[in-house]
């Protein structure tokens, strides 16, 4: 009765495929119809930013196509040449529709590199502090302490009036800004994932430190990292928009929405509306579908907070 | 015959803030090439501790802080950790409880397996899951081509547990520790797996050291049993022998609280009181709290008397003695 032969075995249990829980998470995901859509709008946006320079109307930052005859035209103005200003121009006589593709590409290149970049130092730090415990837990979360004891903007500014602009330094201060929180929700999840039995299992097997750190507690951690990462690349993209908008962030040569919005702020009471609101717009609906997919994947993801 | 795994007066303690918990206290223990020793007892005498111990996997606050293990006759307590790891897995494997638990659940089975081969011999990946494949069929998994593919919670809980021997048995390892890992399976599947086990260890002639607190489970698959109680061993003998006339008055409060022996709607006869704690065990035997037959001379450090050859017990007055032999 014990020893079934294989074949007779394998007639009765039908091999069933093996879904990946990737799958499941999306059946449920989707479950919320504002959730996908949300998701889309994300989509959307990422396929203009990858796109962008290819159908943008006009390229902003190529002086020979823009014209300072043409500058502050509303929206839907048409110049006598015959060109089309869907959502007008800019004080530079730029197309505010091409600047805000290209600011879109800007801002989510920074938001999600500097997401990535943290992640990658949060989470490592995280799982190597709830792995190892004691002095070295204590030395990072230490750490961690003090880094989320300063307010995100003051930090970055206090960088970035260090280093000078740039988009590699305005990344270096978001990363430095970010990683804490990684860092600390990654730990708590690992803390409770460590004292499970397959680590101690993971250990008896003779696997090293650093495959059971990163091959078996990483991937049991991951829900929360989502979650956050999700979050965080909206905060990122807002924080970076707050500096760019002070003029500490990003150099003029590289305008992100945040720079836009600072360019037409002067002038918006006065009338001139969209060169400021067109591209705010823009970053609310970024962020906002960015944050409504990280809540549904929140939903999701941790059973606790299902309802 | 030198042993394979040779524990002398282990003590393994655990610093806490209430005070020293003396988890393992003076064990004793040889188990020869290819034999299967069962270790006995209730919930907290010690035993998962005592296997820790030999794969060095006793964590803060826990600390080995007297005696020897030696495997091979080389020592173990004190080893580089490096040299432990590649013995963990490789020479001495180890089967836990739960497989539910125990298996990553997040990862195939075949990542997890690949991993266990490729963590202590460089071979490729592609065989590497060659030998997954043999070692699922080798423990009765049905279509293990397919479901190598599978997450463990695909799995029914005896075929977790066969999964989790196969993973075991992948480096033909020469002792295998088994921590109750027929304790959350239903009777039937226990059954089922106590036969596998002990058909593969007469297969690859591994040593097996089977903790549970099911004496009649361990006397029908051991060769030798030892009964443990508040961290050392107090009866140790042939399973058959020890089972048919226990020495240990704990051995018979053991035997007699399995519910087999009594009489359909009788009381169910069983030891009274609880384990002791730990912390402040008393001076001289610790089992002369719930003892029956408890002695005023109980209150000093009881001998290991031997019963018969090759049969011990830690009493002043053991219930049996075999004059002849």
């Amino acid at each position: 009765m014990t020893a079934l032969s294989p074949e007779k075995a394998g007639a009765r249990a039908a091999p069933e495929p093996a879904p990946s829980p990737l799958a499941a998470v999306w059946e449920e995901f989707a479950e919320k119809r504002s959730a996908v859509v949300a998701l889309g709008v994300c989509v959307l946006f990422l396929l203009l930013a990858v796109v962008g320079p290819w159908i943008a109307p006009q390229d902003p930052y190529d002086l020979r196509a823009i014209s300072f005859l043409d500058s502050r035209l509303p929206p839907l103005s048409v110049t006598p040449e015959g060109t089309l200003y869907i959502l007008g121009t800019d004080g530079q006589g730029r197309d505010m529709l091409s600047a805000m593709i290209y600011g879109l590409r800007t801002s989510l290149f920074v938001g999600v590199f500097s997401g990535v970049l943290a992640i990658v130092v949060g989470v490592s730090l995280g799982l190597v502090a709830a792995y190892a415990g004691g002095v070295v837990d204590a030395a990072i979360m230490r750490l961690v302490d003090f880094m989320l004891g300063f307010p995100t903007i003051l930090v970055a500014l206090l960088v970035l009036a260090i280093l000078g602009q740039g988009i590699d330094k305005v990344v270096f201060a978001l990363v430095l800004v970010q990683w804490a929180y990684f860092a600390r929700a990654v730990r708590a999840t690992a803390l409770s994932e460590r004292a499970k039995e397959y680590v101690e299992a993971a250990r008896s097997l003779g696997l090293s430190h650093a495959r059971i750190v990163f091959g078996h507690l990483a991937p049991n951690c991951l829900p929360p990292i989502i979650v956050i990462a999700t979050m965080q690349v909206a905060s990122a993209i807002s924080a970076e928009a707050t500096l760019s908008f002070l003029g500490l962030g990003l150099p003029i040569t590289e305008p992100s929405l945040g720079l836009l919005i600072s360019n037409g702020f002067n002038v918006m009471l006065a009338g001139l509306y969209w060169i400021s609101v067109f591209p705010g717009l823009l970053l609310l609906a970024l962020i906002f579908a960015i944050n409504v997919v990280g809540d549904r994947l929140r939903d999701v993801l941790n059973p606790r907070s299902a309802t | 015959m030198s042993a394979l795994l040779e524990i002398t007066g282990l003590r393994t303690h655990f610093n806490t803030r209430a005070g020293v918990v003396r988890a393992v206290d003076g064990l004793d223990l040889r188990v020869a090439a290819g034999e299967i020793v069962g270790i006995v007892g209730e919930s907290g005498s010690g035993k998962s501790v005592a296997s820790f111990s030999v794969l060095g996997l006793v964590d803060p606050p826990g600390r080995i802080v007297a005696g020897s293990i030696r495997f091979r006759g080389e020592e173990l307590v004190g080893a580089d950790p490096a040299r432990l790891r590649r013995l963990r897995g490789r020479e001495i494997a180890m089967i836990f409880q739960d497989p539910l638990m125990t298996l990553t659940p997040v990862l195939r089975i075949e990542t997890q397996m690949v991993e266990a081969i490729r963590a202590h011999e460089r071979v490729s990946a592609k065989a590497a899951r060659v030998r997954a494949i043999e070692a699922l069929a080798r423990v009765g998994i049905p279509a293990p081509a397919e479901r190598i593919r599978a997450y463990p919670h695909q799995f029914s809980g005896g075929m977790r547990q066969r999964v989790a021997i196969a993973i075991a048995l992948l480096h033909s390892p020469a002792l295998i520790l088994a921590d109750e890992p027929t304790t959350a399976l239903d009777v039937t599947i226990q059954g089922q797996i106590l036969y596998e086990m002990q058909r593969l260890v007469a297969e690859t002639g591994a040593a097996l050291v089977w903790v549970s607190h099911d004496l009649a489970v361990v006397e029908s698959l051991a060769d030798r049993v030892c009964v443990m109680y508040a961290g050392r061993i107090v009866e140790e003998g042939p399973a058959a022998r020890v089972v048919a006339a226990p020495a240990h008055p704990y051995t018979r409060g053991l035997l007699d609280s399995l519910p087999g022996g009594a009489l359909a709607g009788a009381r169910l006869r069983q030891i009274p009181g609880m384990t002791p704690s730990l912390l402040d065990l008393p001076p001289g035997c610790p089992f002369a709290p719930r003892c029956p037959i408890a002695a005023p001379a109980c209150a000093s450090e009881p001998p290991i008397v031997a019963i018969a050859p090759g049969r011990t017990a830690r009493c002043h007055a053991p219930l049996v003695r075999e004059e002849a032999a």
